[in-house]
């Protein structure tokens, strides 16, 4: 991966002219290289990781996988793109395997994300099959391990 | 009531104990301290390194190896020696497997001292080598390396150093605190007088990995003449992220070998099996981690020099090791004081420079074995220090 979406990738806090230092460029071909990334949709945003398992009343989350009937002209990307226009729904993929589609969907509670299922996308003419699976803990994601805090876990004992 | 201090040997006693210990005793009591102070990778060994140890446990390798090692270990050893730094060594012959570089640095100085020989130590340098010549009742002769010079040992510093009794060199590059290397050119300079003088070099080549702007570590080993009168000391903890593993090795020729394998016999019998097998693997499969390892400190190292100078703290640009060592004089402080007060006021803990020996005084030893995240708020705070004593 290029070294710039790696570094931002792990902490996109970073200034240009800290990352410029750290691979050692001119802070300006570093300003001009994001832009572009952001310009051509390299780079979608940036956001905060959180352990939403530490935050009181946050949602619940389903990972719900979709079999679907796909169009004859446009395949998958239609319902896709169906699907996707729910706020509920935060990711979709396409998938290769034993399902076609795996839609990340956020509710209040698991009985709102049911029902979000039963009424929402199950009607959908071209979903064939759903299948629902409920996320208890996070361990790891983008890359940070959840449980052991890095900074805080950091057991080094000190050696002369 | 037993007198322990009548029973405890003179020659421990006499010891001084480590300067960094001191100041740690101190931050340990303390909450918060966000420390740059460590001296070990923060990197876990990689898993498949990891796993291969696991492996031979299952397998029931539980029992203790042959002396020197596992010859498939010592042979793998030797082959990456050669493919690295060019040096050839043979592992039924040269090679000894020690428990961490630790041990064999030791072995080498009670193998090769005599009463009263001199060992030449550049500092500033690991804190290790003064207490170990002491403890094999040799000398140690302090060779006071220079921020002007790299903190690289010239010629004319090794000439003044050296007397009749000179038996041999220390030489610890890439260096911790300093993070100085010496390239080729450097160690062409000294050669000849180390011959000259019929002198031994105990290489520590633990940060041999550890080299940045492109230039890879070069072993005296390799310069010709050179291979029979050193020592090279290398180990897996700091290439390979293996420091609790405890394993490092000693490449010397036969003799010495030889004799150091009868000390490690009879103090240590083997270094420990299950370390042995996940170094195998490491050897076999580990470049790429070492590239990725070194890529990642790399960046912080740039990233913490660059803030230093930033800040008014001149820093040496260092090219091994992960330790940056900036002058701290500019604040008019002793290396004591600044990181007292530095602990003291911003609850960070950096160590004093002359912890790693007199000419270290006026520097203060930065670890960039942290995280990013980890490294930009202590810097945050350092500035913060620096500004509030204007």
């Amino acid at each position: 991966m290029d070294r710039i979406l790696k570094l931002l990738s792990e902490n996109s806090n970073l200034t240009y002219k800290e990352i410029a230092t750290m691979l050692g460029e001119p802070e300006d071909y570093i300003e001009k290289q994001i832009k572009q990334y952001e310009k051509d949709g390299v780079i979608k945003g940036y956001q905060a990781v959180i352990d939403y398992d530490k935050v009181k009343g946050a949602d619940a989350t389903a990972y719900i996988e979709l079999t679907v009937t796909p169009e004859k002209d446009t395949g998958f990307d239609s319902i896709a793109q169906e699907i996707m226009n729910f706020d509920e729904v935060e990711s979709v993929y396409l998938m290769a395997g034993s399902y076609d589609l795996l839609v990340l969907v956020k509710g209040a509670s698991v009985t709102d994300i049911a029902m979000f299922v039963a009424k929402k996308l199950s009607t959908i003419d071209a979903v064939v099959a759903t299948s629902t699976r409920f996320k208890l803990k996070t361990y790891k994601e983008s890359g940070i391990e959840f449980d052991s805090d890095n900074e805080e876990d950091d057991k080094r004992s000190i050696i002369l | 009531m037993i007198n322990y201090d009548e029973v405890i040997n003179e020659k421990i006693k006499a010891v001084k104990p480590s300067g960094i210990r001191k100041f740690f005793d101190i931050a340990s009591e303390m909450d918060n301290v966000i420390s740059l102070s460590i001296g070990e990778p923060d990197f876990k060994t990689p898993w498949h390194i990891r796993e291969e140890g696991i492996n031979s446990l299952r397998l029931g390798n539980t029992r203790y190896t042959s002396n020197k090692g596992l010859t498939e270990l010592r042979d793998e050893i030797c082959s990456y020696y050669r493919r690295r730094f060019n040096v050839s060594y043979k592992g039924n012959e040269n090679c000894l497997v020690t428990v961490g570089g630790s041990e064999a640095i030791d072995l080498t100085m009670r193998t090769l001292i005599n009463i009263g020989d001199q060992v030449l130590i550049p500092e500033p340098s690991f804190v290790c080598y003064n207490p170990l010549v002491e403890m094999a009742d040799g000398e140690p002769v302090v060779v006071e390396t220079r921020a002007e010079d790299k903190f690289k040992i010239t010629p004319e510093l090794l000439e003044k150093a050296i007397t009749p009794k000179s038996k041999i060199l220390v030489l610890p590059y890439p260096n911790n605190p300093t993070g100085g290397i010496m390239e080729r050119s450097d160690l062409e300079k000294i050669a000849p007088i180390i011959k000259k003088h019929n002198i031994f070099v105990l290489s520590d080549e633990i940060y041999a990995e550890l080299t940045y702007n492109g230039k890879q570590h070069v072993s005296i080993a390799e310069l010709e003449g050179m291979k029979e009168r050193t020592v090279v000391v290398s180990g897996f903890s700091k290439s390979y992220s293996m420091t609790g593993w405890r394993l490092g090795y000693s490449l010397a020729p036969k003799p010495i070998t030889d004799a150091m394998t009868k000390m490690h016999q009879f103090g240590i019998m083997s270094a420990p099996t299950t370390a042995q097998y996940a170094a195998i693997e490491a050897l076999k499969n580990g470049d790429k981690d070492i590239t990725a390892m070194r890529d990642e400190y790399d960046m912080r190292r740039r990233l913490v020099v660059e803030k230093f100078n930033e800040m008014g703290l001149t820093c040496f640009e260092p090219e091994g090791a992960f330790y940056a060592f900036p002058c701290i004089k500019s604040t008019g402080m002793s290396s004591e004081d600044f990181c007292m007060e530095l602990l003291k006021s911003k609850s960070v803990a950096v160590v004093p420079g002359n912890a790693f020996g007199e000419s270290g005084e006026g520097f203060v030893r930065v670890s960039y074995s942290f995280s990013v995240k980890h490294i930009m708020e202590a810097l945050k705070r350092i500035e913060e220090f620096l500004q509030e004593r204007k």
